[in-house]
């Protein structure tokens, strides 16, 4: 089961994943990143996988492909909140060398200005 | 055992040898008592005789006359009709006899009477008995068990009346009249058993009366006969002395009798009889057409065709959608001038505006029946039956039926209309899921052949080193997987192993996999380092792969002179090494890149070369996220800890006594042995 949310947070647009991201699920991922991409309005994303469970290679494919588009548009994306077990498939594909990936909310929305300035 | 045909033949043969004895004892025992001899036989020789030929045409007939079908009633009446015929010519050609001797001197000699008299009686009971087995398969038409109960007691006792002749005494005349009694009334309570009578359509209703009006006027003739002989002559043997030929004759007579007037009073309501039963035929041709192997225009016309008959229509049509436009239309006495004509009238009536409500509806909701038909403003027609076929929300057809008279589709036209569409409509359906499961059938049959050239895309056998012993394991979850492993000797002292992840499963992954496997051989041969073959690999794959797929692998060079394992990692599982010397099993830390990820030169400094010295009994284990990522029922993960702590116990088996190991130990922790995921393990222990 999965449950993606949107809350928009001033500039920030918070992107909320709860549940399972697995090869039937990372559609409805795909879809909420394809909305954010698409909105010019769009300029900051921050990714909340605090309830985020678990994570498959399909789901990380769907983050994988947004890279290139969001560092096209202009678009910058943090993820925080991720539990040990999902930040090591992150790691271990190495995603992390790519995606700013930090530990809370606090740090995220730092790390999403201070790399704009 | 005798054949059909030989029992047939014996019984005939028997019969006419009693019936010839009897004649010769009668006429012995004739002659005996006009001279006044003693004849040396008593009297029961020929009652035995006589019974006898009447049991043995019983059997004959028995086995000669077939059970009762819808379809041979008449033929059973005729086969009734024929017998008494030649039986009547026999009986017409010794009365003629009688007639031009009727002065003659031979006719004052009872010993001349009674043996033509035996000829009458021979023949009278050839046409009882067979009629008496007709009537029985009539009766027994559709029997149940109590019919054939109450049947059996009558025609049991009936036999065993043939009995009683034996005892026959004047004395006694109010038993025989008693039984007698009985009998007819049994056999009148057995007669009101005529379930034949409803399938005989009108012409055969009236042939029936014919026939069955024929057998009481042979037997009025027959018994006659008889009785004229009993009144005129002095008789040796009386039949009608016997018991069990008049209760044969009165059954009969009584049994063609009710038969005769139930059916006078069948026949004006024969043909709604005759309707339905050919609806019920239509049914049955509807639901069989489509297993007969027929296509779905054979199931149309059929309900073109049986509607059209149902309701005495004058005219009809049939349109065939195909994605919601009429594809073909199927016509009955009707041209495409006067449809086009006729659909305006049923524009004008709303019974199409009813139907695309309906439609809009995705007819979710039942039809309102009554809605369908209306009234025509057109010259030819007075009325019209509108009905859509339906399979599953999805319109098929439809079906318009026009009548020349205005009213004409009562209440039950059209609920028999609609259960004829509803049939085709099964039938049709029942043919698309039929075409669709045959379909299915074919991709399984394609996907188990995808299964056996993936497997063969994996190494066959494993390479044999003095330096090492390998043991290696695979197993998919679907058909097809995306794991992938694979081996290389590149020099005599150097081997090249691989193992990889294709993200994603099934079909998609197996084709990455594939891809893999070619990059890999291409470039296994130039012996490069793991961090170029990696970045070449990556440039290659940048090409083929789909924006979302990416390939995660391990690339490892065992040098057996240098006693080392160089190695690299492209985002997969780290590897598992155990060192024998320390006892304890350890993951490799490198950094490393999925494949596919960054699809740019940059890619190169993603990734780490590592080279580390091994030991005799170390244990090099690889492997994919499969076995990590296994779930007990309460959502655990394997993970890596248990991995690390099954080898370090396990270190002195076998490598594959350590797949064998662990792959039960995996499956007692997710209590299951349906994995979610492929499975890939590679155990290389140094020698």
């Amino acid at each position: 089961m999965i449950n993606i949310t949107t809350e928009i947070e001033r500039e920030d647009h918070i992107l909320k994943i709860e549940g399972d991201v697995d090869a039937s699920s990372s559609i409805h991922l795909d879809e909420a990143l394809t909305v954010l991409a698409n909105n010019s309005a769009v300029k900051f994303i921050l990714v909340d996988g605090t309830n985020l469970n678990y994570i498959s290679s399909a789901g990380l494919g769907v983050f994988m492909s947004y890279i290139d588009d969001f560092k096209n548009k202009n678009i910058k994306m943090v993820i925080y909140g991720l539990s040990e077990k999902v930040l090591n498939v992150f790691q271990i594909l190495g995603l992390d060398q790519l995606m700013i990936i930090v530990t809370d909310k606090q740090t995220a929305k730092k790390k999403l200005h201070e790399v704009q300035s | 055992m005798i054949s059909e045909k030989g029992l047939l033949r014996l019984t005939i043969l028997f019969a006419v040898l009693c019936w010839l004895s009897l004649v010769l004892a009668d006429l012995f025992l004739l002659f005996a008592e006009i001279n006044g001899a003693n004849a040396g036989i008593t009297e029961e020789i020929p009652q035995l005789l006589l019974s006898l030929y009447i049991l043995f045409f019983y059997f004959f007939f028995k086995i000669r006359i077939q059970k009762a079908e819808s379809i041979n009633f008449i033929d059973l009446l005729w086969h009734v009709f024929s017998t008494g015929l030649i039986v009547s010519l026999v009986q017409l050609s010794v009365s003629l006899f009688f007639y031009l001797l009727s002065d003659s001197k031979l006719l004052q000699n009872p010993l001349t009477v009674n043996f033509f008299y035996h000829i009458n009686l021979g023949a009278v009971i050839v046409f009882l008995v067979s009629t008496f087995i007709v009537w029985k398969r009539l009766i027994l038409y559709q029997k149940n068990k109590r019919l054939l109960i109450i049947w059996q007691v009558f025609e049991y006792s009936l036999l065993a009346s043939l009995l009683y002749s034996f005892f026959q005494t004047g004395s006694q005349q109010w038993l025989f009249n008693g039984l007698l009694g009985i009998f007819i009334f049994y056999g009148l309570v057995l007669s009101f058993n005529l379930k034949w009578i409803a399938y005989l359509n009108f012409k055969q209703k009236w042939r029936s009366i014919l026939l069955l009006g024929l057998v009481i006027l042979y037997l009025y003739y027959f018994i006659n006969n008889l009785f004229g002989f009993s009144q005129e002559f002095n008789l040796i043997m009386d039949l009608l002395d016997n018991i069990f030929i008049l209760v044969i004759a009165g059954f009969i007579f009584i049994y063609a009798l009710i038969s005769i007037l139930v059916i006078l009073f069948n026949l004006p309501t024969s043909s709604v009889f005759e309707q339905k039963i050919s609806e019920v035929l239509n049914f049955q041709r509807l639901s069989q057409s489509i297993q007969k192997g027929d296509n779905e225009n054979q199931v149309y016309e059929v309900l073109l065709e049986s509607s059209n008959n149902a309701v005495f229509s004058t005219s009809a049509w049939l349109e065939i959608h195909e994605n919601d436009e009429t594809a073909r239309i199927l016509k009955s006495n009707i041209t495409d001038l006067k449809i086009t004509q006729v659909r305006k009238s049923i524009q004008d009536s709303g019974i199409f505006v009813y139907l695309n409500k309906q439609k809009a509806n995705n007819f979710k909701k039942d039809l309102n029946l009554a809605k369908l038909t209306s009234n025509l403003n057109d010259p030819d027609y007075g009325s019209v039956l509108v009905m859509p076929l339906i399979i599953q929300d999805r319109q098929i057809g439809l079906l318009v039926v026009l009548k020349d008279v205005s009213d004409g589709f009562n209440k039950e036209m059209v609920n028999i209309i609609n259960s004829f569409v509803n049939q085709a409509c099964i039938s049709i359906e029942n043919f698309e899921l039929l075409t669709e499961a045959l379909k299915n059938e074919r991709y399984r049959e394609e996907l188990k052949i995808a299964s056996k050239v993936q497997k063969s895309l994996l190494p066959h056998s494993l390479i044999s080193d003095t330096e090492f012993e390998m043991h290696a394991f695979y197993e998919s979850a679907d058909e097809v997987g995306g794991d992938y492993y694979d081996f290389f000797k590149t020099a005599d002292h150097k081997t090249a192993v691989i193992i990889g992840d294709v993200s994603g499963k099934g079909t998609s992954a197996s084709f990455n996999m594939s891809q893999m496997k070619g990059v890999f051989h291409s470039l296994v041969q130039f012996d490069l380092d793991s961090k170029t073959f990696f970045s070449r690999a990556n440039h290659a794959l940048s090409h083929c792969l789909e924006k979302t797929s990416f390939i995660t692998a391990a690339y490892y060079t065992i040098d057996s002179h240098e006693k080392s394992i160089t190695f690299s990692r492209a985002g997969h599982c780290p590897g598992l090494f155990y060192n024998s010397k320390e006892a304890r099993a350890e993951y490799f830390h490198n950094n490393g890149m999925g494949l596919g990820i960054v699809r740019n030169d940059s890619f190169e400094k993603f990734i780490d070369i590592t080279k580390i010295h091994y030991n005799s009994g170390d244990i090099l284990f690889l492997y994919t996220d499969g076995i990590i990522e296994a779930k007990n029922t309460v959502g655990e993960e394997f993970g890596y800890d248990r991995l690390s702590a099954y080898l370090e116990q396990n270190s002195e088996k076998s490598p594959k006594e350590i797949q064998d190991g662990l792959i039960n130990y995996l499956y007692d922790f997710i209590g299951t042995e349906n994995l979610d995921d492929d499975y890939t393990a590679l155990i290389i222990r140094f020698l």
